[in-house]
């Protein structure tokens, strides 16, 4: 999978969670200052990243996720061999 | 692709026990097996409907709750964990056969006797296996519910919560911790579908109202006696009574009740 398609997969997950426009997900944007994600949202879209791209998203790890960006970085360090 | 938590799911359910039209509903009871259990158990039972017992040491009693339930028309399970081990909550989950549509937090029990002679072991005991183990418990199933973005989490409290009882300090005051936990959690999960109640039972004719003191030679029945003579409705209350009250808050009908606590205690508690 591209660092695009990992990235089209999420701003599916965070339009259907939250209804922010899947166009407002960019790498560098930062879910809680700049698209104003609450946490529940956060936990609600690793979940749904967590069945989407077949990895385990600890919650230790996923306060480090600030940007859509960080959130590829880790689904592509975490994803097991299909 | 699964995570490892539904392929642990897949596994029980591919070993055979329930087909999906067993599982429409999944009503996950913990001390299913206690005189108050098995009613709750029974009242949410129905074709369709799967009912997860769990039981710490009653192994008749739990076995008592899946008949009761297997004569209404539904299925049941049985799953064995003491709560206050924290790796339980993951059992009672691995033992549902879908995510559980409800969790009616309903296992406690007391060591009573008076506050200035209790130890810290009867006093943690107890806070922990009513109020620690309900809050592991319920942080369990909140992420699948979060995920289904619907569910029902209804904590058996007290009328000791509400009250207070004589030689019940540390119950008394898990089952009060209960209400604050419930309302916690209902605003946090309140737009997602979740509901998080408290029912609170006064005095029964059974269970642990009905069991003699386990402090040693301290009588806190003269607690509970004198409680008892306080009920508007002059009896004592049925598990059936309570039982129906946990129900409906576990049902479709409730939606619109969150953060509540509901006392069926024959209108002991009224105005507090």
């Amino acid at each position: 999978m591209t660092d695009a398609e990992y990235l089209a997969g999420l701003a599916e997950i965070v339009n259907e969670i939250t209804g922010i426009s899947a166009d407002a997900v960019t790498p560098d944007v930062r879910f809680t200052d700049d698209l104003d994600v609450d946490s529940l949202s956060m936990v609600e879209i690793a979940l749904a990243a967590e069945e989407k791209f077949g990895v385990r998203i600890p919650d230790s790890d996923l306060v480090k996720l600030k940007t859509p960006g960080d959130a590829v970085a880790f689904i592509k360090q975490a994803g097991v061999p299909a | 692709m699964t995570t490892p938590h539904d392929a642990a799911r897949f596994a029980h359910a591919a070993a055979g026990t329930p087909t999906t039209a067993d599982t429409s509903r999944v009503v996950l009871v913990t001390g299913a097996s206690g005189y108050l259990g098995r009613a709750i158990a029974a009242a949410v039972a129905a074709p369709g409907t799967y009912v997860v017992c769990h039981y710490r040491s009653d192994l008749a009693g739990a076995e008592k709750a899946v008949a009761a339930v297997e004569e209404r028309g539904g299925t049941a399970t049985l799953v064995q964990a003491d709560l206050t081990d924290r790796d339980a909550p993951r059992a009672l989950l691995e033992a549902c056969p879908a995510t559980p549509d409800v969790l009616v937090a309903n296992a406690g029990t007391t060591a009573d006797g008076l506050s200035m002679m209790m130890s810290d072991e009867s006093f943690d005991l107890v806070v922990d296996a009513n109020l620690s183990a309900s809050f592991r418990c319920a942080r369990a199933v909140l992420r699948p519910m979060l995920r289904a973005r619907s569910g029902r989490i209804v904590f058996v409290g007290s009328v000791a919560g509400l009250l207070g009882n004589a030689g019940q300090a540390n119950y008394s005051a898990a089952k009060a911790g209960l209400g604050g936990l419930a309302r916690a959690l209902a605003r946090e999960v309140a737009a997602r579908g979740i509901t998080v109640n408290v029912v609170a039972p006064g005095v029964l004719d059974g269970g642990l109202a009905g069991a003699p003191a386990t402090a040693a030679g301290i009588d806190t029945t003269v607690g509970l006696d004198a409680l008892a003579a306080a009920i508007p409705a002059r009896r004592r209350g049925r598990a059936e009574e309570v039982a129906a009250a946990v129900a409906f808050l576990a049902g479709p009908d409730a939606s619109y009740i969150t953060g509540a606590t509901l006392a069926v205690d024959g209108g002991l508690s009224m105005g507090c």
